[in-house]
């Protein structure tokens, strides 16, 4: 008796905890008024979560001018290719999905229709942006986004007012190598009590899932410079290798961002992204490295001491020969793509709705004020640009003509775990408990087993 | 009555056959293809498997899981049958010390993992280090947790256990002699089996299967050192292009062990089991 009673209620604890281990980790929300979400309609995966609700205002205001529906679904911060892959074989299956480059095109091939004839292709004002194959366009991005040294200003000034400095530069607008910002930084950083800030940098966060501004962003400027100077065909399987001949470049970079920080570089790893950014809004320290999509998470943080006119960019000098020309990185990771699995009709509407948004007024509208994104689209006039500060900064810089900006090579990196071996890496480095020889093998070694398996 | 047997059991086997016995003849299959959604699947043999062996990164998991789940199922049902003995005596404010002991369980893995995150940073901050130092840290980081997490409930199953033994076996032991030392192993262990049988059950298979602690308290820092078995199957689906098929493999691989490690062990400990 006894021993069938404990039978029976192992199966039932067994059963119940099966049960509570599955939970929903996707936050959708449709916007299909009523009757129209039984006939077929466009469905689009979105990837931003913070633009989710512009984007309903958006697909609203397209049903009244032209009386189609759009549905709009949005994945939870970082579970977008889980989300994408859950939800493309159901029968709700996105018509507009995106990628974030060739890697990730080379993962959806099956899934990419072929949007060379679309009227938004026709209008992308540079067309060797496209994820183009064989003369054939499957991926259009769709905004453009730059990052580099952040920097206060205000900070700043109160340094290069001070009397005993011992750097040679005479101003932030005269850093043009990593030479120079070295020596700003580390007399900065000896001066950090007059000045009143903590450190010369915010903390670099290399928590794992926080450490894509060291593994992903900082580290496209060496991949860029190896494949360009080595004359390296980016759409060829010479990528699938690499030799990080510049890693005494990003350890040049990563030495002043860890050693002159507001945090000591052994606690590191549970640093995050956000801390980092509300040290910088509150003034703690001078500069940080992150993009324009920042300026709203600064700004937003209560006691916000940074003003919009005082949030300046610097590029990342790594000292490497001829960086005085170089510029920020600018480039897209988000590009457009339409589900070839759809009906023709559905894929006809599908570009249909991505072209009106970004060509009628209304639609464009949204895009600059609510999406807040540079559109590469020559159905933009120059006005029409979002107005935030760190935005106005990135489109100064695309049109500086004596600079050379660093495209986005790190679309080309071979996945996520690669990141996440470099930002291991990178954190057991910044401990002690490795030195970089360490860290440029698992850079070379996982790059190339990670390519091995790419289509 | 038995004539309607097919229709009370007709609901709960369309549920329990769309649920969890399709996904998972299809999740077989799918560890033999490779993938990107489940449609487009090619298949590859055992290439996902050879792969999956192949991969350092999933032994270093496997030992690590193994090493962890020694470690807690011992130390979690040890501390968890201590304090049943100890809140089954007669004491004043047991039922506070129970409800107070049973409380952590009912807090969500990823939430307890942050907030134990938060705590041993802060005492390690003192020695100018955290948790991501050292594979050392977030081992006994984990240990803690789950000990943190588990006891409460074993503590609970054990009580219910211990008050189902009939008094009058301590009372005849006591008389016939026996010093509270033997009363426990020769009584009290033995009337406590199936408790036991379901605490270590649950403990080894919870602890095996351990995801959402381990994600938040280190999420494998440092270098995947600290990945237990299920956090490295989900870095592998979702990580990397051209791995889904080789998650999958390691999945039904974590499966067979999980079913094995737990068929032995109610085999084992139901064999101790008495009949009163």
């Amino acid at each position: 008796m006894k021993k069938r009673h404990s039978a029976f209620i192992i199966a039932a604890l067994a059963a119940s905890s099966m049960l509570s281990g599955c939970g929903g980790d996707t936050s959708s929300s449709d916007s299909s008024d009523g009757s129209s979400s039984k006939t077929a309609a466009v469905r689009f995966l979105n990837f931003k979560p913070e633009i989710a609700t512009a984007y309903e205002e958006i697909v609203k205001i397209y049903n009244k001018e032209t009386g189609n529906t759009v549905i709009v679904e949005t994945a939870a911060n970082n579970t977008y290719e889980q989300t994408l892959s859950a939800k493309m074989a159901t029968s709700e299956a996105p018509t507009i999905f995106q990628v974030n480059g060739p890697r990730g095109y080379a993962n959806w091939r099956d899934y990419c229709a072929d949007l060379t004839d679309t009227e938004l292709y026709k209008h992308l004002t540079d067309k060797s942006s496209a994820l183009t194959y064989d003369g054939k366009c499957f991926g259009i991005p769709y905004t453009v986004e730059g990052y580099g040294i952040i920097y206060n200003k205000e900070i700043t000034d109160r340094y290069f007012a001070l009397e005993n400095r011992s750097s040679a530069v005479e101003s932030m607008e005269d850093i043009d190598s990593f030479e120079d910002l070295r020596s700003v930084v580390e007399d900065m950083q000896a001066n950090k009590d007059l000045i009143g800030i903590k450190g010369v940098f915010a903390c670099t966060s290399l928590k794992p899932g926080d450490d894509w501004r060291w593994q992903t962003h900082l580290a496209n400027i060496p991949i860029y410079y190896e494949f360009n100077r080595n004359g390296i065909d980016l759409t060829g399987d010479a990528t699938k290798e690499i030799t990080f001949e510049f890693s005494d470049n990003y350890k040049n970079i990563f030495d002043l961002y860890i050693n002159n920080s507001t945090v000591d570089r052994k606690l590191l790893g549970s640093k995050i992204t956000d801390e980092s950014m509300a040290e910088f809004a509150l003034g703690e320290c001078a500069m940080v490295q992150n993009g324009n999509w920042a300026w709203s998470q600064i700004n937003g943080i209560s006691g916000n001491t940074v003003t919009a006119e005082n949030i300046k960019y610097l590029p990342i000098y790594t000292g490497i020969d001829g960086e005085e020309d170089q510029g920020l990185c600018i480039g897209t990771e988000n590009f457009f793509c339409i589900n070839s699995k759809a009906d023709e009709s559905l894929q006809k509407a599908a570009a249909d709705f991505l072209f009106w948004l970004y060509s009628s007024d209304s639609g464009k509208e949204y895009v600059t004020n609510s999406l807040g994104f540079i559109a590469p689209f020559d159905t933009f006039a120059d006005a029409e640009r979002p107005d935030d500060p760190l935005t106005r900064e990135v489109i100064e810089w695309t049109q500086a003509e004596d600079k050379v900006n660093i495209p986005w090579n790190f679309t080309l990196f071979p996945s996520q775990t690669f990141k996440e071996d470099f930002g291991a890496a990178l954190l057991q480095y910044a401990q002690g408990s490795i030195d970089w020889d360490s860290v440029k093998e698992t850079v070379v070694s996982s790059w190339k087993t990670e390519s091995s398996h790419l289509e | 009555m038995k004539k309607y047997f097919p229709l009370f059991v007709l609901p709960t086997l369309i549920a329990f056959t769309a649920a969890f016995v399709i996904p998972f003849i299809m999740g077989i299959y799918l560890s033999f293809n490779r993938f990107t959604t489940v449609e487009n699947a090619k298949w590859t043999g055992f290439d996902n498997y050879v792969r999956a062996f192949g991969s350092s990164d999933f032994m270093n998991a496997l030992g690590f899981t193994v090493l962890f789940t020694i470690v807690s199922v011992v130390t979690v049902n040890i501390f968890a049958f201590l304090i049943a003995m100890a809140l089954t005596k007669a004491l004043r404010g047991t039922n506070i010390f129970r409800t107070i002991f049973f409380m952590p369980n009912l807090i969500g893995g990823i939430v307890l993992g942050y907030i134990w995150n938060l705590i041993i940073n802060g005492v390690l901050a003192y020695f100018g280090v955290d948790i991501s130092y050292s594979a050392k840290y977030g081992f006994w980081g984990l240990v803690i947790l789950t000990n943190w997490q588990l006891i409460g409930y074993m503590m609970v199953i054990y009580i219910a256990g211990l008050q189902n033994i009939p008094k009058d076996l301590n009372e005849a032991a006591e008389i016939d002699g026996a010093t509270s030392g033997q009363i426990l192993r020769h009584v009290t262990v033995p009337m406590l089996m199936p408790s036991i049988t379901i605490c270590t059950f649950l403990t080894l298979t919870n602890s095996f299967k351990l995801f959402d602690q381990n994600l938040a308290l280190t999420a494998g820092a440092p270098a995947r050192k600290t990945s237990m078995l299920a956090l490295d199957i989900y870095n592998t689906f979702y990580g990397r292009a051209g791995w889904q098929g080789v998650g999958q493999a390691k999945a039904v691989i974590f499966f067979v062990i999980v079913a094995l490690i737990a068929f032995a062990q109610l085999r084992f400990t139901g064999s101790k089991e008495v009949e009163s």
